[in-house]
């Protein structure tokens, strides 16, 4: 199976999106976003860093790349796309998720090993996990506070759009402990934290097994083996 | 060379975690009449020659469709620069 | 507009003009030196590019003589086995094996900290970045060594948000994780900030570019972003002598950095150097163009010719003075022969960042520099780059060393009761200095890049190099300005061997060192005999070692005013010290938490009473005095091969013998105990008896001594032997002190026989690891 894993001027998480997607037994591929050649990939992950330098907003310019109307049209005919962290905010600026990544509550850029609960596990990312199980994956960003109006997150969790919330603590101030939404489909998944950095042992988050023997965020990435596009 | 301003505003019912940093700031200065802050962008447009309708539509959308993100911003003001003064 | 010259001709025809040299810091002797070199007066350019190259802070001038006699002359060949690239270059080299190559270095941006402390910091960071691209290296990782003034100083929070915010701000958007550093608050620093920046990259040895430029015919590439008025600072030699109604007059003295376009210059010159175009590189920093020039022809041996009028420009009013010495961010300078000039171009379109081609190399020994036509430099590069002048500063021994060194902690007072003792524990774990740093760690990434096996608050930052097979390196870097104020030639050696104990204590095998020497005003002779005296201690320390510095920085006049000549006229010596270590598999890299329930605890290394300069002295007493920790290399370096040997034993099926270790330094055992429970949340049990009756000591000692070369290792029951075993093969001490396990941390004295109340020391650790978490956030939120 074939993965494309975007780069943007400013991305920086690409190599490690494409070091889990080796990890989980899928070829990762290149896509540059000057060009609107998707290479015929069977999914789509945004990773995070911080695209044209967060200028006018986090996102603003990517989601007007080239790549980026291929990506669109793709999701919308049912391609898994998953977008992390800058990805997400791109998802969101694109229109392909609702509402906004503003700047973290407390005004300070936090990294910590954050815990989630999948509420969600029936998206292409997420059908590798439990229901409700509680993960622990890094968070690492200044903008990640989600807000939405008042009926797009009644939307969101009325359909059970909602896929990951954050426990323990809230970390940016973000509405409903919102840490991960999906669309309609369920194929376009966008989270702030980030499942990349906790794939291989010895260098994941601390865990029961060692301090950096945390692996959850490997689930995400086998997760989409089994959907399809059909899904 | 005309110039045309375009103001983007976070909406009123969104969260300005900078707005509130600033209106906290301002008291250790000694400034404490300030009830509310709120911060936005402001943005400058250069034309070739005067401005013109056609310009402030141009503008306009690009207000709407770049400068600003609908979900969480208002675009409160578009004019000439010149217009001010 | 119109812009007047002062041409070579100019100057050859107005000998007798008078020059503003002393405006611009240099001295009349300097002056006089600059006229005999060109055989006439400097032109406005030349007198600002010498002013800037030959000032402290690019030319070493109080500084370099020493740095030869110490480093320069006492580095063998022995040391230098592993070195590929020794002092000179933009940073040192080191061969790790397997073909692997890492660069590192160690720099300050301190005075600008103080001024605007955000860019400062950001553009510190930038700076030491750029260093490391020239080399040729992917930068992988950063460390940051803080120091601030008092956190009750009303000034101090501006510093530290700005500093720490820049830190984080632009490491952070270039994707490079922090792996470490250190942050310190000493009233010592107050209007003297230290931010030092540390950088490593990675690549293969045949990846190496050096800044000289050779090659009759190449062509000087200027890329990146655009070059503005930044840096200037007003000096009216350059400013316009006609301008227009509204144009800037005032040019900024501040540098901003823009971390998005650094990002995009890596990228950029990673393609550059993987598609074999680039013959020499040189990254701007101070002094801009005209040092960037001077260097790379000097290096190189050859001239260089440079159109100005070629530069982009962000600003189309600055002069070609001002283009000349701009200090504009985010630049780099490459050689490219002709023939691979439209290869380069075709990578810097790609990745959007803007070129211009300034010139070409000269076989004439000469920097040319015109502007439309005008010639307004003509100089020998090596006068500017090399031949600067060097000084023979004096320095003595203060006449307050005494006092401070006579005054020990001696007559203090000693401590009677349990419940005291866990009050100055208490208390020293939670001073800001102790206490848990998170609040600044936890705005820096530590995981971009998927490599990073250790980082805060462990001992060392390890990253792994080679996927396939897990090598990689560890950097640990210290200081101790207290010490270093009692003695500055053995604070300096402490500094050395901390950080060396710290890289042996993760399992990393030590290789080299980079050094950022902090010291005061260079003109004063206490602090000039402070920065001799650690020189002489650090290079000697590296030559009993046997480990090289291959690159660093040294920055002065961190002094607060004019008065010379007092005990607090500058800030306390604080000589960082940067050691790097390989390993052949980072995964085993030992964290500093204690693991497992059960452990047992060893204590390796002896306990003197040592008291002086230390935590307790300074948090209790407010008592800086006397002499301080002995420092034995030679114990140091058995200490670190006992570390070495117990983490590469073989035991089979038994696991490791290592399960977790973290050396001993500020606030003695009982902080490192206070640390290894906090760390990762499982307490444990220690009995100091018998380590007081074997050392001759008291618990009060036991606990708060800062003696050297000890280090805590938890052990699994089962493989206490070999611990013992390989101690004893050393020479080194080793004592089982207790045993982890539960939700406390106990302690119990060797006195309480005589003592009234409780007898043993008690800590909730959660609580207590809860409360020196929010230290930080209490003062900084």
């Amino acid at each position: 199976m074939k993965i494309g894993v975007v780069t943007f001027p400013g991305t920086l998480d690409d190599d490690d999106a494409a070091r889990a997607i080796r990890l989980a037994g899928a070829d990762p591929v290149s896509l540059w976003h000057a060009s609107d050649d998707l290479r015929a990939v069977d999914a789509v992950v945004l990773p995070g860093g911080f695209s044209y330098g967060d200028y006018l907003r986090c996102g603003a310019i990517a989601a007007l790349a080239p790549v980026m109307n291929s990506v669109v049209s793709a999701a919308n005919a049912g391609l898994p796309v998953l977008g992390i962290c800058n990805g997400f905010q791109v998802l969101c600026e694109s229109h392909l998720l609702p509402g906004a990544l503003i700047r973290n509550s407390q005004q300070r850029f936090v990294c910590r090993d954050q815990d989630l609960v999948v509420v969600n596990n029936s998206t292409a990312w997420t059908r590798d996990f439990g229901e409700n199980e509680t993960i622990t994956i890094p968070l690492k960003n200044g903008e990640g506070n989600f807000q939405a109006t008042a009926d797009a997150v009644a939307e969101l969790e009325g359909e059970g759009r909602v896929v990951f919330r954050y426990a323990g603590l809230n970390p940016n101030g973000s509405m409903n402990d919102i840490a991960g939404i999906t669309n309609a489909r369920g194929n376009v998944v966008g989270l702030m934290p980030h499942p990349e950095h906790a794939v291989e042992a010895g260098f994941g988050v601390r865990s029961a097994d060692g301090p950096r023997a945390g692996t959850d965020g490997l689930r995400f990435f086998t997760s989409v083996l089994t959907s399809t596009l059909a899904a | 060379m005309g110039r045309i301003i375009v103001e983007v505003m976070p909406k009123p019912e969104i969260l300005d975690p900078q707005g509130k940093a600033v209106r906290g700031a301002l008291p250790r200065q000694g400034i404490d009449v300030f009830t509310d802050v709120r911060q936005g962008k402001r943005f400058e447009l250069t034309v070739e020659g005067p401005v013109t309708q056609e310009a402030l539509a141009d503008a306009a959308k690009a207000a709407e469709s770049v400068l600003s993100n609908p979900i969480i911003e208002d675009v409160v003001a578009i004019y000439d620069a010149e217009a001010i003064r | 507009m119109e812009q007047s010259y002062d041409t070579i001709a100019d100057a050859a025809a107005t000998p007798d003009q008078q020059m503003p040299f002393a405006e611009l810091g240099l001295k009349p002797e300097e002056y006089e030196r600059i006229c005999g070199l060109l055989s006439r007066r400097p032109t406005n350019a030349e007198l600002a590019m010498y002013s800037v190259m030959w000032s402290e802070h690019c030319s070493y001038k109080s500084s370099k003589k020493h740095l030869k006699e110490q480093f320069g002359a006492k580095t063998t060949d022995a040391m230098r086995e592993h070195l590929l690239v020794g002092m000179g270059q933009n940073a040192g080299v080191v061969d790790i094996g397997d073909g692997w190559a890492v660069t590192f270095k160690v720099e300050s941006h301190n005075h600008p900290s103080f001024v605007e402390p955000y860019q400062g910091a950001a553009t510190g960071v930038g700076g030491i970045v750029r260093d490391i691209i020239a080399m040729g290296a992917r930068p992988v990782a950063v460390m940051d060594q803080l120091r601030f003034g008092a956190v009750d100083h009303p000034d101090t929070a501006r510093v530290v948000h700005g500093v720490v915010g820049g830190v984080g701000g632009y490491g952070n958007c270039l994707g490079l994780p922090n792996i470490g550093g250190e942050a310190e608050f000493d009233p010592s620093y107050q209007g003297n900030p230290l931010v030092n920046a540390l950088c490593i990259g990675v690549m293969r040895h045949e990846d190496i570019h050096l800044a000289n430029a050779e090659g009759v015919g190449n062509l000087v590439v200027l890329f990146g972003a655009r070059t503005g008025g930044d840096g200037i600072g007003g000096a009216s030699i350059l400013a316009s002598e006609t301008f227009e109604e509204g144009m800037p007059t005032k040019r900024p003295s501040v540098q901003v950095g823009d971390p998005f376009m650094e990002k995009v210059l890596i990228e950029c010159c990673l393609e550059l150097f993987h598609a074999g175009v680039v013959e020499a590189i040189q990254d701007l920093g101070a002094a801009g163009i005209s040092c960037a020039t001077s260097e790379l022809a000097a290096n190189g041996g050859t001239g260089m010719h440079v159109d100005l009028e070629k530069v982009l420009l962000r600003d189309p009013t600055l002069t070609a003075g001002e283009i000349l010495m701009s200090e504009s961010q985010e630049r780099m300078m490459a050689i490219v022969t002709p023939a691979q000039l439209d290869a380069f171009m075709a990578i810097t379109t790609k990745w959007d960042v803007e070129t211009a081609v300034i010139g070409e190399v000269t076989g004439d020994a000469r920097l040319v520099i015109d502007h439309h036509g005008q010639r307004i430099v003509d100089v020998d590069p090596a006068t500017v780059a090399i031949d600067s002048p060097v000084y023979d500063r004096p320095h003595a021994r203060p006449t307050w060393q005494d006092d401070l060194v006579e005054n020990g902690t001696g007559d203090l007072e000693s401590v009677k009761s349990v419940e005291e003792l866990m009050e100055l524990i208490r208390r020293i774990a939670l001073d800001p200095n102790e206490a848990g740093k998170g609040w600044i760690t936890d705005q820096y990434d530590r995981f971009v890049r998927g490599n990073t096996a250790l980082s805060q608050p462990d001992d060392a930052g390890v990253i792994r190099v080679d996927e396939s097979t897990g090598r990689g390196i560890a950097l640990s870097s210290d200081a101790n300005g207290w010490y270093t104020k009692l003695n500055p030639y053995e604070g300096a050696r402490q500094a050395l061997a901390e950080s060396y104990r710290n890289v042996c204590t993760v399992g990393a095998k030590p290789l080299a060192v980079t050094d950022c020497l902090n010291f005061g005003n260079p003109e004063d002779p206490d602090a000039m005999w402070q920065l001799v005296e650690a020189m002489k201690g650090l290079a000697d320390g590296c030559q009993e070692m046997g480990i090289p510095v291959t690159g660093g920085n040294v920055s002065l006049y961190n002094s607060s005013g004019t008065v010379k000549g007092q005990p607090d006229s500058s800030i306390n010596p604080t000589p960082v010290v940067g050691v790097l270590g390989v390993m052949e598999d980072v995964r085993k890299a030992a964290p500093s938490g204690f693991q497992r329930e059960d452990s047992a605890v060893v204590l390796l290394g002896k306990t003197y009473e040592e008291l002086d300069g230390s935590a307790w002295a300074r948090i209790v007493h407010d008592h800086l005095g006397g002499v301080p920790p002995r420092v034995d290399l030679d114990e140091e370096m058995a200490l670190g091969r006992v570390l070495l040997a117990l983490h590469g034993a073989e035991t089979g099926e038994l696991g490791r013998v290592i399960e977790s270790a973290h050396d001993l330094s500020s606030g003695g055992l009982a902080q490192a105990l206070v640390e290894m429970t906090g760390n990762a949340g499982i307490g444990g049990a220690f009995d100091l008896r018998p380590l007081c009756d074997r050392d001759g000591i008291d618990s009060f000692t036991a606990l708060f001594s800062e003696s050297q070369a000890r280090v805590l290792l938890e052990v699994p029951e089962g493989l206490l032997e070999v611990v013992y075993a390989a101690a004893a093969a050393e020479g080194i001490e080793a004592l089982r002190i207790g045993t982890t396990g539960g939700e406390l941390l106990a302690i119990s004295p060797a006195e309480t026989a005589g003592w009234s109340g409780s007898d043993t020391i008690l800590f909730d650790v959660q609580e207590l690891s809860s409360q020196s978490d929010s230290v930080l956030h209490g003062i900084f939120d």
